[in-house]
């Protein structure tokens, strides 16, 4: 009977179409909004993770996130090199300076400090030019997105396309010089500001005089040694707060989920999208059924059993539910992928197509089992009214 | 002889409860068809003709009496029996045709055999030879829609005949037809599906299809008034 349920789904194009269609948008939306809002949340922490060699991020206890800096004093480094366990300890300044443009105005930059000997903490794709050369005299690198946007030259003619930074460009980092010596691929940041890397001693010379400029202290273990403890170990010894990696990431992206308006903004559209999806296909699948409770009751007449009709219905609420939900995630996809060289914050994790067939699944349950209900109670006698 | 009987109901009653207010659809009818026979039930709306085609055909409960399809009292049947003996034994046409409409004619005729176990392939080739029977050889492929009334009717003719049951009930076969569609549709089904092993009920209040009757029953109002030889 499986034959018979396909066709009497798909015999009426508008019917079916309908209820695709609304699979599709719930399934789009119940995706593509929590992919943005994944993609953001990414972002916030993408510093960390670009930064990528380290173990342990060292910084002062108050710290909430990756961009709420509180420096520490430079002697602060030499205690955490003296815990036990720690294999190297390099210094990391991370602050947002004012750069001049050539056409006079001033565009607020990430800038990175790495530490002048091993540079370590660069960024992790070097597009032109090379990370040593940052060794140059008042050597920058500027991230790619910095370097063709907010960081381009002004078009030579009007209406012309900006033109991007090249190696030997110059900017004005609160008044001092800086020569760029190569362009990097950086993951984009919670606030998309232009990044730009130099040595740790030329970034503090950068930045405004102030008694502590020293952000982080990124720390590698030694090998075989247990990370938790190290943490503890340094957090005992130096007073100062120690995360892994993975537990920086956390408390960075925990304050954006608990101080921010973004999960509640995107847990809304999810609903809606859920709830819209839900009616729409819902609705559609059950009139659908209304309108064939004539046929299944002929069924039932020669002899069809509930089990059968039960089989039908679900079969025919499958089939929709999966070409629904893979429209929907496909265009999510397209959609990410369309926008992959834009601003927006865009990712799709495994997960994601786990949340949203879930939901599509719901949606397919609710909606056969109103009409497995009505299938089930309908009396095969109707067959002979009129 | 008991064997010769098809149908045999005694006294039964069916009350319908509509809001309080009790309508008498079967009043105590007693009646026996018989195998070989085409038996019309005939008289006013509302008299209780589909109630008691519903009972006999096994899909509605009569509140008393019995009613016994080939010796078995459909009654006192499990649901899954009723089911199985209403597949393999019952054969329907309706008055509105009742095709599936995204089925095409070999398709819609095929599916009794489907619920009697047979495999879709061989049941729509088993389908397409009782077309050819009722004269829809090149139809076979058509959707209902694509089809007159008359061919739709003998496609449904065709899926009451097609699993070979023992018992046919028609629900007013030839009242959508013209009268010239409706005869050739009442000739189909007396030479096609009349046979010494079937028995045949139309309920009917076409008067021009009484000829095609061995016995007429008269109902009214829920009473069977009297049971006429039509020959």
């Amino acid at each position: 009977m499986n034959h018979i349920a396909l066709k009497m789904l798909m015999g009426d194009r508008g019917k079916y179409l309908g209820i695709i269609m609304g699979l599709t948008f719930a399934s789009l939306i119940m995706t593509q909004q929590p992919a943005i809002f994944v993609g953001i949340l990414s972002r916030t922490s993408s510093f960390i993770l670009d930064v990528g060699y380290p173990d342990i991020w060292v910084m002062d206890e108050k710290v909430q996130f990756v961009d709420d800096v509180k420096p520490l004093q430079d002697t602060e480094l030499y205690r955490v090199r003296g815990v036990a366990g720690v294999q190297w300890a390099m210094p990391l300044y991370k602050g947002m300076l004012k750069a001049r443009l050539s056409n006079g105005t001033f565009q607020t930059c990430n800038v990175i400090g790495l530490d002048d000997a091993t540079l370590i903490g660069g960024p992790p794709m070097m597009l032109t030019g090379k990370l040593e050369d940052l060794r140059r005299s008042d050597g920058v690198i500027v991230d790619i997105d910095g370097a063709t946007g907010k960081l381009a030259k002004p078009a030579l003619e009007k209406d012309g396309k900006p033109i991007p930074l090249k190696i030997g460009d110059t900017l004005e980092l609160n008044d001092k010089r800086a020569i760029v010596v190569g362009i990097a691929k950086t993951t984009k940041t919670f606030q998309s500001q232009p990044v730009i890397y130099t040595t740790y001693s030329r970034a503090v010379g950068f930045a405004p005089r102030e008694r502590k400029l020293l952000t982080f202290v990124i720390v590698k273990a030694k090998a075989g040694e247990n990370l938790h403890a190290l943490t503890k170990r340094i957090k005992e010894t130096t007073g100062l707060a120690a995360y892994t990696q993975e537990e920086f990431i956390e408390l960075t992206v925990t304050y954006f989920l608990k101080n921010t308006g973004i999960p509640i903004n995107f847990g809304i559209s999810v609903l809606l999208g859920f709830l819209v999806g839900a009616a729409i296909a819902g609705q559609t699948f059950y009139n659908f059924t209304l309108e064939n409770l004539r046929q299944f009751a002929v069924l039932k007449a020669m002899g069809a059993s509930n089990g059968t009709l039960l089989r039908m219905i679900l079969l025919q609420a499958v089939l929709v539910g999966s070409v629904g939900y893979g429209m929907g995630v496909g265009l999510t996809a397209l959609f990410g992928y369309s926008m992959r060289n834009t601003i927006l914050a865009f990712k799709f994790p495994w997960q994601l197509l786990v949340f949203s067939g879930v939901g599509v699944t719901l949606i397919c349950m609710f909606a056969a089992l109103l009409s497995i209900i009505k299938v089930i109670r309908l009396e095969p006698a109707i067959v002979f009214k009129g | 002889m008991a064997t010769d009987i098809a149908v045999d109901c005694k006294n039964l009653t069916k009350v319908y409860d509509t809001g309080g207010d009790k309508v008498v659809a079967l009043g105590g009818i007693d009646l026996q068809i018989r195998l070989g026979e085409l038996m019309m039930l005939v008289g006013p709306s509302g008299c209780g003709k589909t109630t008691l085609i519903s009972v006999i055909a096994g899909i509605l409960n009569q509140d008393a009496g019995t009613c016994e399809i080939f010796g078995q009292n459909l009654l006192t049947m499990q649901h899954r029996e009723k089911l199985k003996f209403r597949a393999a034994n019952i054969g329907f046409v309706f008055q509105a045709y009742n095709l599936l409409p995204s089925l095409t004619a070999a398709e819609n005729v095929s599916i009794p055999l489907i619920l009697n176990g047979i495999k879709r392939k061989e049941a729509e080739k088993r389908g397409a030879e009782i077309l050819e029977k009722v004269g829809l050889g090149s139809r076979t492929r058509s959707l209902p829609s694509q089809l007159s009334g008359g061919q739709q009717q003998r496609v449904a003719i065709a899926r009451a005949l097609v699993h070979n049951p023992k018992l046919i009930v028609c629900d007013e076969p030839t009242s959508a037809l013209d009268h010239e569609t409706g005869h050739h549709v009442m000739q189909l089904l007396k030479e096609v599906a009349l046979h010494k092993d079937r028995a045949l009920v139309i309920v009917t209040h076409d008067a021009r299809i009484f000829g095609f009757a061995d016995r007429i029953a008269k109902m009214d109002d829920g009473r069977i008034d009297s049971v006429v030889d039509a020959k």
